[in-house]
Formats: C-alpha cells, sequence, structure tokens
C-alpha cells in the first residue's frame, strides 16, 4: 500500500493506452481530412467537422432508421461524404479559386454552421445511439479489457491509412495530387487537371470525415450534434503534426489521443487542483507546446519563398 | 495580317504551329500587359522572343498556355491557336492534349517529388500508358544525368540538373510545340550550352520551339526567326540572322562593343536612358 494513496495498476494503464490509441485514431481520420484538402488547395477546411457530423447521422439514418446491415450503411454514408465534400467543392470552393485563402477559409467556416444546422433541423437535437454491432463489449486479454469498438476502430483506420498510402504513393491521380500540392501552377502547365485534383481532395476528405464520425459515434459514442465538436478536437491534432502532413496528421492524432486518455486516468490522482474535465484541454495545451518549439508542427514543412 | 511572313510568305494556317493574333491581356481587370501582340511559329522552327524584364513575355506564355486565369489576368481580346485550332478559351489541361508543353521560368519542378515522379507527372497527360512508358525510356537516353539520380529528391539537384529535369518533364506529353521561358537563367555558361543541345535536339525529332531567353547571343544563335517585346507589343521581328546584325539589339540584348555587355549592365542602361529622359 503506497503512502499516496496510488492505485494505478499496469492492467490499468495498458487499458488506458490501448483506448488512447483508438482515440488517436479517429482523430487522425478527421486530421488526415484536413490535410488532404490543405495541402491541395491550401485552405483550411474548417467544414470538415460538418462532414463528421453529418456521415455519423447518414450511417445512423441507414442503420437504425432504414435497418439496413451496418456495415453497408458504413460504406453508403462514407461514400455520401465523398459526395458532400464534392458538392461544396463544385458549388462554392471553386467559385472562389484564385481569390485570397483567406476568403475561403471564412467560406467553409459558413459550410460548417450551415451543415450544423441542417443537420439539426433534420435529425433533432437530441444524441442517439449507433446501434453498431460492436456496443459495449470488450474482449479480455488477460486481465485486461479492450473495447470491440475500439479494436475495429484500429483495424478500420490502419485499412483507411493504407489505402490512403496506395492511393497517393502508387496511383497517377494520387501523383497528380502531389504534384499539385508541390506547385500549382507547375502542375497545371504539365497538363494535370486542377479542377479533377481538388475534387478527388474534397470527396477523399469527405470520404475520411464520415468514416471517422462513424468511428467517433460506435462503442460508448453517440450520434448527436456534439459530434461536429469533438471532432474540431482533431484541430490541434493537424496542427501538431503540420498542416500538410498526413504522416503528421496520423502521429498528431495519435499524440492527441493517448494524451487525451492518460490525462484523464492521471490528471485527478496527480493534480486533482485542475479540476474535471481538464483531459478536454489537454490537447490544446499540448499544441501550443509543441508550437512554441516547432511552429511548423512535428513534420510540417517550412514555406519555401521563391525569388 | 500575317506577322512572321518574312520567312513564308504563303504560310497557311496549317504550317502554323502557333499563331497569335492582336493579343490584349489584362490583369485585375485594370493593368493592360499586352497590347496587341501577334506572332506566330512555322512548324518546326525555333523562334526566340526577347525582351526587357517587364516586357510581356512571361504574360504571352502565361496568355499561350492557359494560366491566365490564376494570376487574376485574363485574354480580353485576340486569339491564339495551336495548329490551327483555337485556344483562346481552353483550360491549361487541355492545350497538353493539343500538344503544348511549356517550361516555366526559374524551371518549377517539384522539389518534393523524385525526379522520377517529376517525369511521371509530366506523362500524366500523354495520350497512353505506354506512350507515357517509351517517352519515359526515351527521356533518360536523353538525359542521363537524370537517368543516375532518378530515386533523388528532385529539390536536391544543381541548377542545371533541375533545368534538364523540366525540359524533360515536359517533354513527357510528346509535344508538339514547346515554350521556353528564360531556360539559361542563372545557369553556368557551359551549361547553357548543353541546354541549347537539347533544345537543337528536341526541335531536330520535329518540336516546334518558342525560346524566351534574355542571354539573346544564344537564343539567336539556334533560332530560325525572332521577336523582340517591349512595354507589351512586338516592336521588331525577322529572320534571327538579320536581328543578330542590327545594331540596337546589339547594343541592348549582345552588349554592344568589344566588352560582353551582362543582362544587369543592359538593364541599368536601359533605366537610365528611360528615366533619364
Amino acid at each position: 500500500m503506497s503512502s499516496s494513496g496510488w492505485n494505478l495498476t499496469g492492467d490499468a494503464l495498458a487499458e488506458t493506452l490501448f483506448s488512447g490509441v483508438a482515440v488517436g485514431c479517429k482523430y487522425a481520420l478527421v486530421a488526415l481530412g484536413f490535410v488532404i484538402v490543405f495541402k491541395a488547395t491550401k485552405v483550411l477546411n474548417f467544414a470538415q467537422a460538418s462532414f463528421v457530423l453529418v456521415g455519423g447521422f447518414l450511417c445512423w439514418q441507414m442503420a437504425v432508421t432504414w435497418e439496413l446491415n451496418f456495415y453497408v450503411a458504413l460504406l453508403a454514408a462514407m461514400v455520401g461524404g465523398a459526395v458532400l465534400g464534392m458538392v461544396v467543392e463544385q458549388l462554392l470552393m471553386r467559385r472562389l479559386l484564385g481569390e485570397p485563402p483567406f476568403a475561403l477559409i471564412m467560406l467553409t467556416v459558413g459550410v460548417l454552421y450551415v451543415l450544423d444546422n441542417v443537420t439539426t433541423a433534420i435529425w433533432g437535437p437530441e444524441d442517439r445511439g449507433l446501434q453498431d454491432p460492436w456496443g459495449s463489449r470488450t474482449v479480455d486479454l488477460g486481465a485486461v479489457n479492450l473495447a470491440v469498438a475500439d479494436l475495429w476502430t484500429i483495424g478500420v483506420t490502419s485499412a483507411a491509412l493504407l489505402a490512403f498510402y496506395l492511393f497517393f504513393g502508387h496511383s497517377s491521380l494520387g501523383l497528380a495530387m502531389r504534384a499539385t500540392a508541390d506547385d500549382q501552377e507547375a502542375a497545371l502547365a504539365v497538363g494535370i487537371d486542377a479542377r479533377t485534383v481538388h475534387r478527388v481532395s474534397w470527396a477523399v476528405a469527405g470520404a475520411l470525415g464520415a468514416l471517422a464520425g462513424i468511428m467517433l459515434a460506435s462503442g460508448a459514442g453517440s450520434v448527436g450534434p456534439g459530434l461536429g465538436l469533438i471532432a474540431l478536437v482533431a484541430f490541434p491534432a493537424m496542427i501538431l503534426g503540420g498542416l500538410e502532413s498526413p504522416l503528421g496528421a496520423v502521429v498528431g492524432g495519435l499524440v492527441i489521443g493517448m494524451a487525451q486518455q492518460l490525462t484523464a486516468l492521471l490528471q485527478p490522482e496527480f493534480a486533482p487542483w485542475l479540476g474535471s474535465g481538464f483531459e478536454r484541454v489537454a490537447p490544446y495545451a499540448i499544441m501550443v507546446a509543441i508550437l512554441l518549439v516547432r511552429p511548423y508542427g512535428l513534420f510540417g514543412e517550412r514555406e519555401v519563398r521563391r525569388i | 495580317m500575317v506577322v512572321g511572313s518574312t520567312i513564308e510568305p504563303t504560310l497557311g494556317q496549317a504550317d502554323k504551329a502557333l499563331d497569335v493574333e492582336n493579343l490584349e491581356v489584362v490583369y485585375n481587370d485594370v493593368v493592360l500587359v499586352l497590347r496587341g501582340v501577334s506572332l506566330n511559329i512555322a512548324r518546326g522552327a525555333i523562334v526566340t522572343l526577347l525582351g526587357a524584364n517587364g516586357a510581356g513575355k512571361t504574360t504571352l506564355l502565361r496568355a499561350v498556355s492557359g494560366l491566365l486565369e490564376l494570376h487574376r489576368a485574363d485574354a480580353t481580346k485576340g486569339s491564339i491557336r495551336l495548329d490551327g485550332h483555337d485556344v483562346t478559351r481552353l483550360a491549361s489541361a487541355s492545350r497538353v492534349g493539343k500538344g503544348l508543353a511549356q517550361v516555366m521560368e526559374g524551371r518549377r519542378i517539384f522539389t518534393s517529388l523524385t525526379v522520377e515522379e517529376n517525369l511521371r507527372s509530366g506523362g500524366i497527360a500523354a495520350a497512353s500508358r505506354s506512350e507515357a512508358n517509351d517517352t519515359f525510356g526515351r527521356m533518360l537516353e536523353m538525359f542521363p544525368v537524370l537517368a543516375r539520380r532518378l530515386h533523388d529528391v528532385a529539390g536536391y539537384l544543381s541548377g542545371g540538373e533541375q533545368q534538364m529535369l523540366a525540359i524533360g518533364r515536359a517533354l513527357m506529353s510528346g509535344p508538339s510545340m514547346l515554350l521556353l521561358d528564360e531556360p539559361s537563367l542563372g545557369l553556368a555558361p557551359r551549361v547553357v550550352e548543353q541546354i541549347r543541345d537539347v533544345v537543337v535536339e528536341v526541335n531536330r525529332h520535329g518540336t516546334s520551339v518558342l525560346l524566351v531567353e534574355q542571354n539573346a547571343a544564344m537564343a539567336l544563335s539556334i533560332a530560325d526567326h525572332g521577336y523582340v517585346m517591349e512595354h507589351g507589343r512586338i516592336v521588331r521581328e525577322g529572320p534571327a540572322s538579320s536581328l543578330l546584325a542590327d545594331r540596337d539589339i546589339a547594343e541592348f540584348y549582345l552588349g554592344g562593343g568589344t566588352d560582353r555587355r551582362s543582362y544587369a549592365d543592359v538593364k541599368t542602361y536601359r533605366r537610365r536612358k528611360t528615366w533619364g529622359a
């Protein structure tokens, strides 16, 4: 018996780290959506959070109301997210092409609020369970309990990252997107169609956002207007990793997820004077600390100015 | 009126790789940069465009390759034809599809991608994948220096290697008309010679070339025909040999007298002349 009343076990720590990875994966999916749009179009897309929200609701609509198979609903919601991303790009972003980035960023903030209110108008303000097949089931690994939803989250995220990596590294559309991200004008000059690149970026961001929304709502989570707010925690994850780096988005997401879960576990024990719910502040505190040391994020690129 | 008729008095529309007619370009809806430029390039020719900084050469290239919109500029008058097709309102990608390629000023390679990825990116617009693969092989033969550094990140290449890469990337789409914007800028004399040889070689395989250069001696040494641009207008044109013999051009672009004047000197000289007036 320790004198400080320390009752943290190795198993509790392992469980926390595991759920930290799972939470981090969800943030990584959201952050990856942010990064892909930023890389291709240099727009900080706040509407990413509404893709998360709409994705969660679409999946709920199909899986619960229409009683479709959950996995079918998941894929269909991702397609829905992709379509939504393309519509936003086609109807709004494209019309401001060439305008100052600030105007485009404000436009995405507008989209965020509009979509937030539209979803509330359609589906109402209450939280509801996604009724995913994972629920609150756990598997026991010795004394360690792992949530099935978390296992799925980690698996699905890994698959999405692998697909993302293969697409970017080994397809000609992926090459076109990387070339456009590197130098848009030069990409246009070699005949890469920037409109296609932009459309695909927004579609991928929409699909990743929807997937993130479903993962956030699965297990112990729920679908409700708050989903978009949770997604904004991915914002520090993205900034932490560096706006331009997909790898940074993933690492940033994992750092934030782990930090949040560890704070929730350790802070009441060691720093109860910080009050309750400090784990919601922790991601931002870490973001600030890292930016002070590395203003471009962990994997960010310094802007190279052409002479 | 057909400008450039001095070489081929009966140059028909179909014999022109590029035909720019009375082109006017306005930036931000107010700044008139091209004031009715006409220029054409006979199929298979090398044509050079000379002019001081700010004359509008790069704007003309942007207009031809369809990149004006990105700079908040617009072609308000005139037309651009590629191989007889009007492309004035076409998107840049469609123009590449019609056989146009451009090497931009400052090389503009994709610095974060590898040499191979840079070349492959130029082949995305090629007619077919197998064609792109064939061209890729030919580029490696043509530029052994790139073949040796295929998997290196392009940003770490030397200036000369980057220029070779920029040219190779542009050739990957199999163009019939190549625009080159100051390919010799900032490069050592030996590298400039290599680039000149590459341009001649590319042209020998049937690609028409529009070469924008500050290095007028180099440009005129390989060009068939030349244009001189000033303040958004074509002020002189003629066969390269007659431009080489021209006293004004010698003074401004080749450096008069026995001591070769650098371009920077000419620029200061020009400025003094304008301001002093």
